[in-house]
């Protein structure tokens, strides 16, 4: 039988409906290829037993024809959505063996259209880094190697490292992600898989641990732009108990996938060519411009001036909103305890100091120096400020093309340690995947090409609010011009 | 603008982060670092620009209030790592 971890969820779903396997079939395979993937890092909870119980229903279901979306597909979740009884920690000593007693509605969602749960994913602590470093759980190792002979440890990316990981070494179909400032983007073009962040409100941030929530939106990580629609779509959805979700319905994207890009504008920020890329990603760029050319697209030329402002404003915002979000974890609901000197504060900073990894303490630290008394309006509110100008950029963009194509990140995967002493170097990750975050636009990566040291890298497409549709269908135009099949190969 | 280890201290009391004198000193230039990048916003002129405050432009809904759940003391202290007669404990705060 063919290895049922190596297909789409697409051929999982259409082999499944046709009798070709079982539900269980698909199951038992994953849950497998998981157990066999432990030198990976990539899972920090296993649930084969979640993932055969909602077989078993599947298999069933189609007895009775009363199939849902995803019936037979096992996901993996990050671990940053709250998964009812099963170990929600956002990669965080301080939430260890928080287990909540209720479902996040994205996770809801997926399993009222049928999919199970194959464990949860590691992640960058509270969603805080680039690389995976920053977990309490260690490192998602990349299933990447470099051409080189080496056998360095590479990155798979973050914050959603351990999903990107995942799909890339097929232990899972599809994953979910959350993306603040890239964390869906970057680990999707460092490991070779596609991912997209929809309009921010599309899917509801309810029973995610919040990092920044005026930037916070899940998004599914695949290995193909029809899989990341077809999860889109069960994920996405007006919810009542999140005051920022979009109150619209939900689109058809898969019906509506179609690479003719006849018509379509396609808008290269001129501001994006920055120095110090490396030659290798210009290039690819340039490819996928001549990509969406033979796809009937017409490219032009446009300007988003305030774009070498977007990081900066970012790791103020972002870090405050953080300081906020993060005052919960103080030993009194959840999570650990320290008992600390100096009673009820006493516990707070010693609970606090004791759970909090370097890189989150980093950032609770710059998000209360920038919302205290006396600074709060020269880095908060200039920073909202400019980021008021940085969404007119895109506002203004989008009267003169229909989506924006840009690499994904400045440089393919690097190997784990390298840019850990230098918070600034890390942060310029995600130079390219920020200012899309900062306007609420949907955006996604799609596989492009190998480096020369044979490393995936990523092309990034922008869209205006809402139009998932229009970046699905670039996507797919690039995804099948490029042709791109490079799997990593086994060695864990 | 650049912090000292007073203003370190300061803040890591704002945020109720207990640190040693290593960890203030550690921190001190590394908050100088990102400061430092992050002042560059200053060059851009924002006079007359409003401060965003909701990304994609909605109308912050009301619910009926109402309760629609209760009842869940047990799931709420599920977690607690101290939870004593059906109340979060906690060390004692008036003497």
């Amino acid at each position: 039988m063919t290895d049922l971890t190596s297909l789409t969820i697409a051929e999982l779903r259409d082999g499944f409906r046709a009798g070709s396997f079982s539900a269980r079939d698909i199951a038992t395979s994953f849950n497998a290829a998981v157990a066999a993937a432990k030198a990976l890092n990539a899972y920090t909870v296993e649930t084969p037993d979640d993932a055969l119980a909602a077989a078993d229903t599947a298999d069933s279901a189609r007895q009775r024809d009363e199939l849902m979306p995803l019936s037979g597909i096992p996901l993996g979740i990050k671990d940053l959505f709250a998964t009812a009884g099963t170990d929600t920690t956002a990669g965080s000593n301080i939430l260890k063996g928080f287990k909540p007693p209720y479902e996040s509605t994205v996770t809801g969602n997926l399993r009222r259209g049928g999919a199970g749960m194959l464990g949860k994913l590691n992640m960058d602590e509270f969603a805080m880094g680039s690389s995976n470093e920053t977990s309490a759980y260690g490192p998602v190792i990349s299933p990447w190697k470099r051409s080189d002979g080496g056998n360095a440890a590479l990155t798979p990316g973050g914050s959603s490292g351990g999903s990107a990981a995942a799909v890339a070494a097929g232990i899972a179909p599809g994953v979910t992600g959350t993306d603040t400032g890239g964390s869906i983007r970057q680990p999707a073009a460092f490991t070779g898989i596609s991912g997209i962040k929809p309009t921010y409100g599309r899917c509801s941030r309810w029973g995610i641990v919040s990092f920044a929530s005026s930037l916070d939106q899940a998004g599914p990580m695949a290995r193909t732009v029809r899989d990341c629609a077809i999860m889109l779509e069960a994920m996405a959805g007006f919810d009542p108990k999140d005051s920022t979700s979009l109150d619209l319905p939900v689109p058809n994207w898969e019906a509506g996938l179609s690479s003719n890009l006849k018509g379509k504008r396609v808008g290269i920020p001129k501001e994006y060519r920055i120095d110090g890329v490396p030659e290798e990603i210009n290039a690819l760029w340039d490819r996928g411009i001549e990509w969406l050319r033979d796809a009937g697209a017409e490219p032009v030329e446009i300007s988003l001036p305030h774009t070498k402002y977007a990081l900066p404003t970012y790791y103020i915002i972002a870090p405050a909103e953080a300081s906020s979000n993060l005052a919960r974890y103080d030993g009194v609901r959840y999570g650990i305890r320290e008992a600390g000197e100096g009673g009820l504060e006493g516990m707070y900073a010693a609970t606090r100091a004791a759970g909090f990894g370097a890189e989150v303490k980093r950032r609770i630290m710059i998000g209360t120096y920038v919302l205290s008394a006396g600074f709060y309006d020269a880095y908060f509110n200039k920073a909202q400020r400019v980021r008021a100008l940085i969404k007119r950029d895109f506002r203004e963009a989008f009267e003169h093309c229909d989506l924006i194509l840009t690499p994904t990140a400045p440089s393919a995967a690097f190997g784990i340690g390298e840019k850990m002493s230098d918070p600034l170097a890390m942060y310029l990750n995600d130079v390219f995947a920020v200012p899309a975050s900062l306007a609420g636009l949907p955006a996604m990566s799609v596989p492009g090409g190998l480096d020369a040291q044979g490393l995936p890298l990523g092309l990034h497409l922008i869209g205006n609010e809402l139009d998932e549709q229009g970046v699905l269908n670039a996507g797919l135009a690039i995804e099948e011009r490029a042709g791109f099949s490079a799997r990593p190969e086994k060695w864990w | 603008m650049s912090v000292d280890t007073a203003t370190v201290r300061h803040i890591a009391r704002l945020a109720r982060l207990e640190m040693s004198d290593a960890e203030v000193e550690a921190t001190v230039p590394e908050l100088n670092n990102i400061l430092g990048w992050v002042e560059q916003l200053a060059e851009v002129n924002t006079d007359g620009v409003e401060p965003l405050t909701a990304v994609i432009d909605q109308k912050l809904r009301l619910r009926d209030d109402v309760i629609n759940d209760g009842n869940v003391r047990d799931a709420v202290l599920l977690n607690a790592p101290d939870a004593q007669h059906g109340f979060f404990a906690v060390p004692k705060v008036i003497e």
